[in-house]
């Protein structure tokens, strides 16, 4: 039974042209958008256990479980008997015996999804686990850079010879953690960028670490800034939003620094103004809200490969 | 404006690896990153600062506090004193109270920048003790300051300029030793 726990467990060029297909049916040029699952199911259940709040990973798992004729079933944490005390344990093993088709889990501690796939006899499906990883949020990443490239060969080191620069709170970030293993994967030379206190306190080979926005940006193909919490000003490793922008914020002056034909991507949801000027959120390098939509059919081909449906 | 002799005294090379040594030689004097806090003066000690602060936490494996000083409200060059009508722009969201500073600037020529950022570090705190650590020290000093930690001796005459050119700030890492304009007259 395949979980999908880690970035290392995506079938990477298989699922890069499998999002594709579903891409294509799910936004035809024309028309309506053709029906994705191959046969109708007996309307079984897909669990979406959000421990912590989410609009885009839940509102695509919710809608790519309702294409592949899965009924989701959204548990939020603050309306369930996990509010009674109940363990992720015992919740795993509650909705196992009830027979749903599979759980996708989003929780604040690293390795929560992996808890729970010793336990559970369906396929886990990990939707962010503490700082650790977010493996379909890299996996629309990938496929995000891959349609720019022009749909290259996925069973080559296709991203060869391209500088990717990461910047932001690298140390809090699971999507960083989850694209650094998909981008280094694919043969990408992968820098992570941002203020001493947000890099990981130890290298992360292959990753190239630096303080230095400008260095980072230097000729690179695609940037990737990552979400800023505010959370990490109280913890005294930021002294405030205005000198995060002043620093790292990544404006059309300082994109200049990278090729003239650079993606710029974020995992949302976007502090307007701080990691990203609005000219460049909104601009012509901006692939954010194509990062959205594939989202959709991301969400479709891993559901797909876990469940063992298609 | 005619041409002036500049020297490269340190290229991008060079001050990656004197600020690599500069974090191994602060370990080793400390005996390891507990209590380390890293201090940079604005504006060009900042990014050196940064630098070295993710060197010292790649080598421990530990995260290292990294602020910033605003040293104009102590300046000894500024009459009347505007202690009290400039806001101080440091940037220094930790507390130091009892913790090793590292104060982190890119020059050390007079010290009387290192004596402003001292006053201005005892001004929010207490620390355990405070080091200094230069990029260049210029020499010509007017205080009894020394530096701790150094990249480079580099001697100079109060003529010549030092420019410490940094990627955050000018898009290159090189130190120039730029000659005065005019050779001065030579004695007979």
């Amino acid at each position: 039974m395949p979980h999908l726990l880690s970035a290392t467990d995506m079938p990477v060029p298989a699922m890069l042209r499998r999002i594709r297909a579903l891409d294509e049916r799910l936004f035809p040029p024309t028309a309506q958008p053709l029906p994705i699952s191959p046969r109708p199911s007996e309307m079984r259940s897909l669990v979406l256990l959000f421990y912590e709040p989410s609009t885009r990973t839940r509102a695509a798992f919710e809608q790519a479980a309702i294409m592949l004729e899965l009924h989701p079933l959204v548990i939020l944490t603050e309306s369930a008997s996990i509010q009674k005390g109940e363990t992720l344990a015992d919740t795993v093993r509650t909705l196992c015996a009830q027979g749903v088709a599979g759980i996708v889990i989003r929780h604040p501690v690293a390795g929560a999804a992996h808890a729970a796939a010793r336990l559970s006899t369906v396929p886990i499906l990990n939707a962010g686990d503490g700082a650790h990883e977010h493996p379909t949020q890299a996996m629309l990443d990938l496929y995000t850079l891959w349609v720019h490239f022009g749909m290259p060969d996925p069973n080559t080191r296709w991203l060869a010879g391209r500088k990717v620069a990461i910047v932001g709170d690298i140390a809090h970030s699971r999507v960083a953690r989850s694209n650094l293993i998909l981008l280094s994967q694919a043969g990408a030379e992968v820098w992570l960028c941002g203020p001493p206190t947000l890099l990981p306190p130890a290298p992360l080979p292959p990753a190239r670490l630096t303080t230095c926005l400008q260095e980072a940006l230097q000729d690179a193909d695609a940037v990737m800034a990552l979400r800023l919490q505010r959370e990490r000003m109280e913890q005294g490793l930021l002294p405030s939003l205005n000198a995060y922008r002043r620093d790292y914020q990544i404006d059309a002056r300082r994109l200049a620094r990278a090729k003239p034909d650079c993606v710029v991507m974020h995992p949302g949801p976007l502090n307007r103004g701080i990691e990203l000027s609005d000219e460049v959120a909104d601009g012509a390098h901006s692939v954010i809200l194509k990062q959205v939509r594939f989202g959709l059919a991301t969400r479709c081909a891993c559901l797909e490969y876990a469940l063992g449906i298609g | 404006m005619s041409e002036r002799e500049e020297v490269v005294v340190m290229d991008a090379e060079d001050m990656r690896r004197a600020i690599t040594r500069i974090a191994h030689e602060i370990l080793e004097r400390n005996k390891g990153a507990r209590d380390l806090v890293v201090i940079g003066i604005q504006r060009r000690g900042v990014p050196v600062a940064r630098r070295l602060a993710l060197a010292l936490s790649q080598i421990e494996g530990t995260g290292i506090p990294c602020g910033s000083i605003d040293i104009t409200p102590f300046r000894d060059d500024i009459r009347p004193r505007p202690t009290t009508l400039t806001r101080s722009q440091s940037e220094v969201p930790f507390d130091i109270n009892g913790k090793r500073v590292i104060l982190v600037d890119e020059v050390i020529q007079t010290g009387r920048t290192v004596r402003a950022a001292m006053d201005a570090i005892m001004h929010i705190g207490r620390p355990a003790c405070i080091q200094l650590a230069v990029l260049i020290d210029r020499g010509h000093r007017e205080l009894p300051i020394r530096p701790d930690y150094v990249g480079k001796n580099l001697p100079t005459s109060r003529a010549e300029f030092v420019l410490v050119e940094l990627m955050e700030l000018e898009g290159r890492d090189r130190v120039v030793l730029r000659k005065p304009r005019e050779a001065p007259a030579k004695l007979p």
